[in-house]
């Protein structure tokens, strides 16, 4: 069978309707929405402020804390369970190392940089959306970062690859996904995970187009920030 | 090879953005080389001044820097000092010695001078590379405060609310009558009249609000004759005051 036409009527490097705002928590000292499609994060950011538990402190540099959570009404149908879990706090890992290459925190020992992303409303490609509104954030906080941080989720379905996969897609049966996190100046990649089965050629061409789609990213979220201040 | 700008004056660039090419640029504080390039590495206006490209932060929290003014609040009592909140990711410590000329007995109730709570104007005397940061009250104008409120903004605009050589402050002073301490760590001191505090507070949000417009003095300036029905001229100042932005772009740092 061939995927020819996608379940929502797109294109297959369309990405979906994007949307991103900064600024938007006012007690944070950086914060950011970005929503793609269904899929919204809403990202806070603290600090650098003091490190508790004291035993977390590294002296030699400021730490990176990422914190994902999707709300329990984000997902289809069935309830989130509430608070933390395997998936969650494996996602926070690698939002975290996905972010620590850009940012320098030699100048903040002992402090922390607290990164909360939280998940309203999730149509797969949640850790790529969490991404996109955790760089923009960020930058909203006034941190010295080398590049921002793009990413979008690429993946197979059937024989075809896509680009942003939504719910639908992301689970069908015969088919793979791949989210990449790029930094959109070096082009340098700081995520990519696979799940499901790709052939080498498959995983190529799925790059190739995942660095495309970031680079439509990376206008959405320049433009975000710049409107932050308006003239 | 070719060498050119590629952004204006003034304009907002985000991080990783390229500012500049050309081996004859100079990254200044806030930008970085990448080969032949100048690129952004924060959030920032872009000042250029000759060859050396810098970015104005326009957000970012309070970093300490020696000889720096600040607002401080007394949040513990040590056993040879104080400690103080100064809205940084870092606590300060006054020892006993910095803390006031008045000599201190051996084992005296130390809350006796400051108490928890207590806000003092302090200024920043040494700092280590572990940000270790002490703090004294010795010198003019350093002193403990009483009443008045204090408001927190944000570090950064701090040099827009003090204005070149103090114009902004001292008009709003002039204009509601109160009290004003900024301190560069964004916590600011107002004492005066509990409604024209309020215009105060309100003038100063304002001015976080546009502080990386042009044209500041002049607006806030007509703003307050409208909120407090009085005369405000924008003070005494030398040539063309901190109209900055276009033309002197050096004096957006302004200073007390």
């Amino acid at each position: 069978m061939s995927y020819t036409k996608r379940f929502d009527g797109r294109g297959q490097d369309e990405i979906r309707p994007m949307s991103a705002k900064v600024g938007i928590i006012p007690r944070a000292d950086g914060s950011a929405m970005f929503q793609i499609g269904k899929t919204m994060a809403l990202c806070a950011v603290y600090g650098p402020r003091d490190l508790h538990p004291k035993f977390m402190q590294n002296p030699e540099t400021g730490i990176l804390r990422v914190s994902y959570n999707m709300m329990p009404f984000s997902g289809h149908g069935e309830r989130v369970r509430p608070g933390g879990g395997r998936r969650s706090k494996e996602i926070s890992m690698v939002i975290q190392n996905a972010l620590l290459p850009v940012l320098d925190l030699k100048d903040y020992p002992n402090a922390v940089v607290d990164v909360f992303v939280e998940l309203p409303q999730t149509d797969a490609g949640t850790r790529c959306a969490a991404i996109c509104a955790a760089a923009m954030a960020l930058a909203d906080a006034g941190l010295e970062m080398k590049d921002l941080v793009c990413a979008v989720a690429t993946g197979r379905v059937e024989d075809k690859i896509v680009v942003d996969l939504n719910y639908y897609e992301d689970s069908h049966e015969d088919g793979a996904d791949l989210p990449i996190a790029v930094l959109p100046n070096s082009g340098k990649v700081t995520l990519m995970q696979m799940d499901g089965e790709m052939t080498k050629e498959q995983i190529n061409e799925a790059i190739t187009k995942a660095r495309e789609a970031c680079k439509k990213i990376y206008e959405v979220q320049k433009a975000a920030l710049k409107a932050r201040f308006k003239r | 090879m070719k060498e050119e700008i590629l952004v204006q004056d003034k304009e907002i660039v985000v991080p990783g953005e390229t500012v500049a090419i050309g081996m004859s640029f100079l990254p200044g504080k806030g930008a970085y080389r990448d080969n032949d390039k100048i690129l952004a590495q924060r959030l920032g206006m872009v000042s250029v001044e000759g060859k050396v490209i810098k970015l104005i932060p326009l957000s970012g929290k309070y970093i300490p820097k020696m000889k720096d003014r600040i607002v401080g609040k007394v949040f513990d009592v040590l056993m040879t000092g104080w400690r103080l909140e100064i809205n940084s990711p870092y606590s300060a410590v006054m020892t006993l010695k910095d803390a006031t000329s008045e000599f201190i007995p051996r084992g005296a109730d130390l809350t006796q001078y400051y108490g928890l709570g207590d806000y003092v104007v302090c200024q920043i005397s040494n700092v280590t590379s572990q940000k270790l940061i002490d703090v004294s009250m010795k010198g003019p104008g350093l002193q403990k405060l009483r009443g008045g409120r204090i408001i927190e903004v944000n570090s950064q605009k701090v040099p827009r609310i003090i204005g070149k050589d103090g114009s902004m402050v001292s008009m709003i002073k002039q204009a509601t009558g109160c009290n004003v301490i900024v301190g560069q760590n964004g916590l600011i001191w107002i004492d005066g009249e509990p409604e024209k505090e309020v215009i105060a507070v309100k003038a100063i949000k304002k001015i976080e609000e546009e502080a990386h417009l042009g044209g500041l003095t002049d607006r806030m300036a007509a703003w307050l004759e409208k909120e407090t029905g009085a005369k405000v001229s924008p003070m005494a100042q030398p040539e063309q005051a901190e109209e900055a932005p276009p033309s002197h772009p050096h004096h957006f740092g302004g200073s007390q």
